[in-house]
């Protein structure tokens, strides 16, 4: 078994739904209540990973994190290296992969909030950061265990992303679907079936604990 | 528009006489939407005063915008002498900082948190036990003190309205405002919050602006009352004033006149104080009070279904001016009492008991006499 593939998904997947949660969580909540005219197509942008081939998003990802784009550049100027084909590019190109699978549930959560609440708290005398601390938070628990296990399940499956921007380094960016992959290259199907057991009996739990948590499955349907 | 800006003027001349009182003034002007405008001016003295109208009538907006959560167009909304909103001064304290007691329709008790995390939400700013001996202390003067520690779902309807109440009042809010809080709960369980609320307000002294579109609340309220309908206040006075006695067809109807006609005036008697009125496509006449109305005109006569007495004989030496002959035409059973339709030129409906009905040996078709006092017959303005 190839545990050093295994640890290394785990760390990817655990490091992207912790970043997810405290980048997704402002956004979700701004775009369950801004009124801006254009807010439609930010909507439609951050659901393109949803619908869109891994390899695409992956083939501009590596672009971006190149030494030809400008972010590129700066972080070879910053670092002395690049981006491309190492852990940190392999995590920026997985929370742009499960983005929507964490704001959507977190969106779905807020919007399903009775406004009076908010109301209600404000004639109480609660500051908006207070109220959202207060009162949208713990009303809206479900729909964050549910963004951060599905964008957690999201990562540790995904595979053209990894590929395209991580490559094939063991130890560095070889998660378990690219071991997989290179096992059944090598015809090693007991080896692949093994690993594959793995991230299925894993995917499966994580699901199990979201249903069973809040029994809402239409809390993580993107299109509410 | 001049003409509304003088009216708020005035509101605002009549609070600053009496600001040793805690007198809640509002000026307000509120488009929602091309059809619906709010515009109101009035002063509201510490005490309950009843907003009442049909749904849809601006009741609950004109309560966003006393708790800022609507902002109007133009206007002024203060307390004594504190300035909430003043679109002149461009004043507009948020809604956090305006000291406002608001329970919601829904009441909106948070359902993560207890009974007692409820109402210490708003003490925030307090030390933890000054916290806990005023949440004590006001859970115990609307007896629920014993439900402290349960949820919001796990407690009865009229335990969590007291709840709402607690948490507004524990505040010390400079105004209280109460959207229909009591609508679901039945007569005794409503006498009983009001009067606790009325024992808390005897020390408190607030205004206090109790939003219902339920006659028998108005009554049972019994104090000021104003009547709002399209955005606008159309009455205001005593509950007997304005409901008992309506001025307005919109009055009448909130209030529930059941027999409204068209009518002209016959004949004036100015010696005698009365009208009389001929109902509009019959026969029918009516002696009326008299009120300002030339020979010939036309007006509006509301009787309310309770007023008019039913007799099966005809009855000798009354009082009463109007006696109208007529021929039952249906009769309704609602609740415990009966609503009969007379056929007696117009469609008149009156308001029986069930023993009245049993005794008197009603049924269609009979024939009856209606008896109808001069002033149970309101003329309202068109």
């Amino acid at each position: 078994m190839d545990w050093q593939a295994f640890w290394l998904t785990i760390r990817l997947a655990f490091l992207v739904a912790a970043i997810l949660l405290f980048l997704g969580v402002p956004v979700a909540y701004w775009v369950t209540l801004s009124k801006w005219r254009w807010k439609f197509l930010i909507e439609a942008v951050m659901l393109l990973p949803v619908v869109m081939p891994p390899t695409v998003l992956g083939f501009y990802v590596l672009f971006a994190l190149g030494p030809r784009s400008p972010v590129g550049r700066a972080w070879m100027a910053l670092t002395g290296h690049t981006l491309a084909f190492t852990f940190t590019g392999l995590v920026i190109g997985s929370i742009l992969y499960s983005f929507p699978f964490a704001v959507q549930p977190f969106s779905a959560s807020f919007s399903a909030i009775d406004r009076t609440f908010i109301e209600a708290s404000s004639t109480l005398g609660a500051s908006k950061l207070q109220t959202f601390l207060r009162v949208i938070l713990p009303l809206s628990i479900s729909g964050l265990v549910t963004g951060v296990a599905l964008s957690f399940a999201h990562t540790m499956g995904e595979f053209g992303v990894v590929l395209m921007v991580g490559g094939n380094i063991p130890g560095v960016t070889r998660t378990v679907s690219i071991a997989i992959y290179d096992q059944v290259q090598e015809a090693n199907y007991a080896a692949a079936n093994d690993l594959a057991l793995l991230l299925l009996a894993m995917a499966f739990a994580i699901l199990a604990v979201v249903y069973g948590l809040n029994r809402r499955i239409w809390a993580i349907w993107p299109w509410k | 528009m001049a003409v509304e800006m003088n009216t708020g003027e005035a509101a605002h001349s009549r609070s600053r006489s009496d600001e040793n009182l805690a007198t809640l003034s509002i000026w307000a002007q509120k488009t929602m939407n091309p059809k619906f405008c709010l515009q109101v001016a009035f002063s509201a003295a510490p005490g309950i005063n009843i907003l009442f109208g049909a749904s849809g009538a601006g009741k609950t907006t004109l309560l966003n915008c006393v708790a800022g959560l609507s902002t109007p167009e133009r206007g002024r909304i203060a307390v004594a002498q504190q300035v909430l909103f003043d679109s002149k001064e461009g004043i507009n304290v948020s809604t956090s900082r305006r000291q406002v007691g608001y329970v919601f329709q829904s009441l909106a008790l948070f359902p993560h948190l207890t009974v007692a995390g409820n109402v210490q939400y708003g003490l925030r700013s307090r030390r933890p036990d000054e916290r806990q001996r005023e949440c004590g202390e006001i859970l115990d003067s609307f007896h629920i003190g014993h439900l402290a520690r349960r949820k919001p779902n796990e407690i009865s309807g009229g335990e969590r309205q007291r709840v709402a109440l607690a948490r507004s009042l524990v505040t010390n809010p400079c105004v209280l405002l109460l959207d229909e809080p009591l609508a679901a709960l039945d007569s005794s369980a409503k006498a009983k919050i009001v009067a606790d609320l009325r024992v808390w307000n005897a020390q408190h002294g607030i205004p206090i602006l109790y939003v219902t579109h339920s006659r028998d609340e108005v009554f049972a309220l019994g104090e000021r009352v104003l009547v709002l309908d399209q955005g606008r206040v159309i009455a205001d006075g005593t509950p007997h004033q304005v409901i008992r006695a309506p001025r307005n067809e919109t009055v009448a109807q909130l209030a529930g006149f059941e027999n409204i006609f068209d009518a002209q005036v016959t004949a004036v008697h100015e010696h005698r104080g009365t009208l009389t009125c001929r109902l509009e496509n019959s026969s029918v006449e009516l002696e009326t009070p008299l009120v300002r109305a030339e020979l010939g005109s036309r007006l509006r006569v509301a009787i309310s279904a309770g007023d008019i007495l039913l007799a099966t004989a005809q009855p000798q030496g009354l009082s009463a001016r109007n006696l109208l002959w007529g021929k039952i035409r249906g009769l309704e059973q609602r609740d415990v009492i009966v609503l009969a339709v007379v056929d007696c030129g117009v469609r008149m409906q009156v308001q029986l008991t069930l023993a009245a009905r049993d005794s008197l040996d009603l049924c269609p078709d009979k024939g009856v006499w209606l008896i109808v006092k001069t002033h149970s017959c309101h003329l309202l303005r068109p």
